[in-house]
């Protein structure tokens, strides 16, 4: 007797919906085990890993306020990748965001304008998506693969913002750390709930989801986008243009991680620095897939996501373990998620093995 | 520039492409068989680790290139499972292999961050290592050099020249015709991603106790993502992969060459770093441009999942 997988007649919707919360119950599970293997209490890690971190609310404005730049590059990379385009460079996409609207607020240093504000908000948009339209104008033109290119350009973007904040953009005054000025509170986002760090941005985020539904769901060209990538041949059919559902997918990406960026300096951080983004561009393809591709889920799942990025700092606080526990976790997640899902379209059969 | 400035730069190029040959000759093979995985730069991280804490604690680098090897085969297993077994997107998985990996080594090597290895000693052939301006190139490398070009005819010797190559290559074209046939298209590739996951574990073994030797997070810095834009360079073919790989590694070491060039550019460090990476761009679009060559050199099933019984 052995299992086998067998081939379910249509897709299983439940199946959809469960898997996410059977891929979390599997990284809580292998958390446990993680924690006793590491020789620590499997009770006692789980409470300062899942729990500490929002055990009042000053810890669950910081959530929201963790959640918002991954809500932001997920939905953006969610339209993407319902059309099997591959864009997994949002890291740099939004390192460019925040350099392009950082660079606006120092470059308007002083000003009161109130246009100064949306202005950056603006220029992170285009900035991130300058940057993906460089693998989307090579995808179109040259043919060459998206995923490498998007990556490279990583590593180029993590360069440029090195390059500035240890050259030209170096705050003179800064004892020379490598670190722009800080940014004025004209160019600063407005603090949401007084005594937290909650800002605006997460209006933003949440009407991005908003907007990514309606795009989705309500326009003819988010549905072109998912027959795209639900059936590459029928789309090409009916005359949907690939290339463009490439450059839609591509930009929609950079736009918003380009947000997500500008949001951090001009939010919690304040200024441009080495240390904008702790891989969220690559944490939000997990939760874009956690959270199903739909605007709802990547609300939950970026929830969760943030609290995997507390609960590492957490861990490093009173467990004395490297935060970068996190970042294993995270990987965990997209695993259990992956082996899930083969439920959606599969069952286990036990059959009789024949000789 | 002197002889002996040009002597080390030859030097260091081939140093430098090294882990990228041997890397990017496991995915070669990973990908004939029709698999794509994406994973390389995880692999390649915490077969690092594994090897620099291996060769630390046993003060032995070849239990540590065995240390990376058995790494890499248990990361490339994970991705086995998730994209063999349960039939998961392959991108998908070989992200997640990539993210996992580079987390996971992150995490196991904090304890390693401080720590310093014994440089090990290179192996001289006698006699050749003195030629002038090659000798050091060629015949004063470490062992894993001279690995990379045996692997080199290895790997093409056993796609092109037997019969389980040939299988292998059949199984990336047409799975489903080697399937009706009777070969086991899932054990093939399972065997051929966990080939690719021990050499990017030995590939990432080179880094950290050869190359540097030390182990710092983030240390592989997209090497792992280069060797996977070699196999498309190489266009599928063993013998360019050992023409990118020295192309990319003479980028690396551009940092080296202005600097010792003694010609006074003021060109920004990060501007030299970023080199590979921007090469690696534009190889890319100058090979893709052409699309009748990949389509003709590419796996024919790559990227796609078998079905057993579909």
């Amino acid at each position: 007797m052995w299992l086998k997988f067998e081939q379910r007649p249509e897709p299983s919707k439940t199946m959809s919906y469960l898997s996410p919360l059977l891929a979390v119950a599997l990284m809580f599970l292998s958390g446990l085990i993680l924690f006793l293997v590491l020789g620590k209490s499997p009770v006692e890690g789980f409470k300062v890993f899942f729990l500490n971190p929002i055990k009042d609310s000053y810890g669950i404005a910081e959530l929201f306020l963790k959640a918002t730049p991954l809500m932001l590059c997920a939905v953006g990379l969610s339209v993407g990748f319902k059309a099997n385009v591959w864009n997994i460079g949002a890291e740099g996409q939004l390192l460019i965001g925040a350099l392009v609207g950082g660079g606006l607020a120092l470059h308007f240093e002083g000003s009161t304008s109130p246009f100064l504000l949306p202005g950056m908000i603006v220029a992170g948009a285009l900035g991130g998506m300058a940057w993906a339209a460089i693998p989307a104008f090579l995808r179109t033109r040259f043919n060459a693969n998206e995923i490498l290119t998007s990556l490279m350009l990583v590593y180029i973007a993590e360069l440029v913002v090195s390059w500035l904040v240890h050259g030209p953009w170096k705050d003179p005054d800064g004892f020379n750390f490598p670190q722009t000025k800080l940014l004025s509170a004209t160019a600063t986002l407005p603090i949401l709930l007084a005594g937290t760090r909650v800002n605006a941005a997460l209006l933003l985020g949440i009407g991005a989801l908003l907007v990514g539904w309606i795009f989705m769901n309500k326009s003819f060209l988010g549905y072109q986008m998912k027959v795209a990538g639900q059936a590459e041949h029928a789309g090409r059919y009916a005359g949907f243009s690939a290339k463009r559902s490439v450059w839609i997918g591509m930009l929609a990406g950079g736009a918003m991680a380009g947000i997500a960026g500008i949001s951090e300096v001009s939010g919690p951080i304040g200024q441009i620095t080495e240390h904008i983004s702790p891989g969220y561009g690559f944490a939000a393809m997990i939760v874009a897939f956690v959270g199903r591709l739909t605007p709802i889920g990547i609300f939950f799942s970026s929830l969760l996501m943030a609290l995997l990025y507390m609960g590492g700092e957490q861990a490093q606080q009173y467990l004395n373990l490297p935060s970068s526990i996190s970042k294993v976790f995270q990987g965990m997640l997209l695993f259990f998620l992956l082996g899930s899902d083969v439920f959606i379209n599969f069952r286990l059969r036990l059959v009789r093995r024949r000789k | 520039m002197g002889l002996n400035f040009i002597s080390s730069i030859l030097f260091a190029t081939v140093v430098a492409g090294t882990p990228l040959i041997i890397v990017a000759l496991g995915e070669l093979v990973t990908e004939k068989a029709g698999v794509l995985n994406l994973g390389a730069e995880g692999t390649m991280s915490v077969g690092a680790v594994a090897a620099f804490a291996v060769a630390h604690h046993t003060g032995n680098p070849f239990l540590g290139i065995l240390a990376g090897m058995g790494a890499g085969i248990l990361m490339s297993l994970l991705f086995g499972i998730s994209a063999l077994t349960l039939m998961a997107n392959q991108v998908a998985s070989g992200l997640a292999l990539s993210i996992f990996g580079v987390g996971l080594s992150a995490f196991i090597g904090k304890p390693y961050e401080s720590v310093a290895l014994a440089s090990v000693e290179p192996i001289r052939i006698p006699l050749l290592h003195k030629i002038p301006l090659f000798g050091p190139a060629l015949f004063e490398q470490q062992g894993l050099v001279y690995f990379s070009w045996v692997l080199i005819v290895a790997v093409a010797w056993f796609l092109y020249r037997t019969k389980a190559g040939l299988v292998l290559r059949a199984v990336g074209e047409s799975p489903v015709s080697a399937h009706s046939i009777g070969y086991g298209v899932v054990r093939i590739r399972y065997q051929a991603v966990l080939f690719g996951g021990a050499m990017a574990g030995i590939g990432g073994a080179f880094m950290s106790v050869f190359y540097t030797p030390m182990w710092v997070e983030g240390m592989v810095a997209g090497r792992g993502w280069i060797a996977l834009s070699l196999v498309v360079f190489a266009t599928w073919r063993p013998a360019r992969v050992m023409i990118g790989a020295y192309l990319f590694g003479g980028c690396m070491i551009a940092q080296m060459f202005v600097q010792g060039s003694g010609v006074r550019i003021n060109i920004p460090a990060q501007f030299l770093s970023a080199m590979p990476y921007a090469a690696t761009v534009l190889v890319l679009v100058l090979i893709s441009r052409n699309r009748g060559t990949i389509r003709l050199n590419s796996p024919a099933s790559l990227g796609q999942t078998f079905l057993p019984d579909a």
